[in-house]
């Protein structure tokens, strides 16, 4: 019991100062639009009348959580007991459209981001030429090249879900070739003179050498990856005209005010984030275990 | 019966350039390993025993002079895979099995599946590792795996085994168990052993030929051919003859200390 409350407690209490300061902050805001309201009625409020108003107002500056909770529940469990589970009002459908461009681009990424990693540890021109322009890829606003890469994309007839994965990709390689390309160098000399004095070819030494050595280095950098895509997609979809995908609901919620809904659409992709790499953890434990390499 | 040395070094000398100038690290050496002789590099850090051994594995090149290995070039002969070297560090692959980690040579080098099972026990037995196949590095202690090491460069039948410290990191107990072992693997399978070390005790017990060297420039400063018979029981270390050869080896090593001390 004791162990239990160890490994729970601190989690526990970091939630319940979240919903304190979250509720605090949701009194804060939004008692001026109901001092506003009751002042246009003319009448006065007592200190529970205002806190129960701050927290069922339709357009809320900050949402409180149970409003928040309600919307989710409302978009998500209560659908699917409705049978309506891909609805379009459904955030199920919407977290659905944002997740495929998020793992299409994970893969896509994190396949380039491998080439290009073997590409800078094995060949000196490439080491000497792709590092400076994949750190100048990041410096560019992603909220800047997000819309031109939809725009030409679309110019030679490539709509719907491989623009965002695009964007994904773009964020998400970044990490895996800073983390691949020193876990491929992170064998030792030793190592390497011991592959030579066997003369073994340039594909065993990847092979059977630097691509084992690397994981460690490749599971830490898919957890900074798959989050990075996360956000590669929603921001791929505010540009398309916001139709579907979790970036749709953000855009949507923030052209007609709807707070509540901005708010539920970004604690579902927080949800989804955390999710994400969570799962990308439980693989990492299980492989490094498996290959003697657990910290 | 005459036959050619196994490995022959002749004016050999490597100069590393570094940022404070040259370094001699070997400078003009003469030196010829027969067939079956068990060879010892000692000598102060600095001195090039080391970088000697490299020379004959290929993972250095000399700046000038000769060497070969098995009658032909260093490299040549690395390419033909002559020897088997053991690092100062076990360097077992931790997400290989001690049996996978002595296939890996062998898988590099395009050997059956089954011969790949032959040499894994045959050399298992060798190092007294049997039944350790299946079992992690990390079960297994220093000293073990520094057995297994040494059974992974056993593994391909190389006639030559480098040895580079091979017992440096381990302690006294376990080195003299690992010293009466090596010995016994030695005469078992007639092998030609380089063996570099620090320690003058070692270094006597277990070669047929000890190599004194002195640092900067790194050259020989004495060959000490050891009257101690093939059969070498570890009290041997006690006896007269023993530690008349001891007593020429520190001479030697003081000899090249004379100008720095």
């Amino acid at each position: 019991m004791r162990g239990l409350w160890f490994r729970i407690g601190p989690i526990i209490t970091v939630v319940i100062a979240i919903f304190v300061l979250w509720y605090a902050g949701s009194v804060a805001l939004n008692s001026a639009w109901a001092h506003d309201k009751a002042k246009r009625a003319g009448v006065e409020l007592s200190t529970s009348e205002l806190i129960a108003d701050t927290m069922n107002q339709k357009k809320p500056k900050l949402p409180p959580p149970h409003q928040v909770g309600a919307e989710i529940w409302k978009t998500t469990g209560d659908m699917v007991l409705r049978g309506k589970a891909f609805s379009k009002r459904s955030l199920i459908y919407h977290s659905w459209i944002t997740l495929s461009s998020t793992l299409l681009g994970f893969v896509l990424g994190t396949a380039l981001g491998i080439a290009l990693a073997v590409g800078i540890v094995y060949n000196r021109t490439m080491d000497m030429s792709i590092m400076p322009w994949v750190i100048a890829s990041q410096t560019i606003p992603i909220l800047a090249i997000a819309p031109m890469i939809i725009v030409v994309l679309n110019a030679i007839g490539i709509s719907g879900l491989l623009p965002k994965a695009v964007i994904s990709m773009y964020l998400s390689f970044f990490p895996v070739v800073v983390g691949m390309v020193k876990g491929l160098r992170s064998p030792d000399h030793m190592q390497l003179d011991q592959m030579k004095t066997w003369n073994a070819s340039g594909n065993q030494e990847f092979w059977k050498l630097r691509l084992p050595s690397s994981m460690p280095y490749l599971f830490t950098s898919l957890k900074v990856a798959m989050a990075a895509s996360l956000v590669g997609a929603i921001v791929g979809e505010l540009p398309t005209g916001a139709v579907a995908g979790l970036g749709a609901r953000l855009l949507g919620g923030s052209y007609y005010g709807q707070t509540i809904q901005i708010w539920s659409a970004l604690l579902t992709a927080a949800a989804l984030a955390a999710a994400l790499v969570g799962i990308i953890g439980v693989i990492q434990k299980h492989v490094l275990k498996r290959m003697g390499m657990a910290q | 019966m005459t036959t050619d040395p196994v490995i022959s070094a002749k004016n050999l000398s490597l100069t590393f350039q570094t940022n404070d100038g040259p370094v001699h690290a070997l400078q003009d050496i003469n030196l010829d390993i027969n067939k079956g002789d068990f060879v010892s590099f000692i000598g102060p850090s600095g001195c090039g025993k080391t970088t000697f051994l490299r020379v004959m594995a290929d993972l250095e090149k000399p700046t000038a002079g000769d060497i070969t290995v098995n009658g032909v070039s260093a490299e040549e002969a690395r390419m033909a895979r002559a020897y088997g070297y053991v690092f100062q560090h076990a360097g077992l692959y931790p997400w290989r099995t001690i049996g996978g980690n002595i296939r890996l040579p062998l898988e590099i080098m395009g050997v059956s599946k089954a011969e790949q099972d032959a040499a894994v026990n045959e050399v298992l037995d060798l190092v007294h590792l049997d039944g350790f196949e299946k079992k992690f590095p990390w079960q297994l202690s220093g000293g073990m795996q520094q057995r297994a090491s040494i059974a992974r460069a056993l593994a391909f039948h190389a006639d030559i085994l480098l040895m580079d410290e091979p017992f440096g990191a381990l302690d006294e107990i376990v080195r003299d168990h690992l010293n009466e072992q090596l010995l016994e693997l030695w005469a078992r399978t007639n092998k030609t052993i380089g063996f570099v070390t620090h320690s003058i005790p070692e270094a006597v017990y277990l070669s047929t030929k000890i190599v004194v060297m002195s640092p900067r420039p790194g050259r020989i400063a004495d060959v000490i051919e050891s009257t101690l018979p093939k059969e070498r029981p570890l009290d041997i270390r006690d006896s007269e003859e023993f530690i008349k050869i001891a007593h020429r080896v520190r001479d030697g090593l003081r000899a090249g200390h004379e100008d720095d001390v």
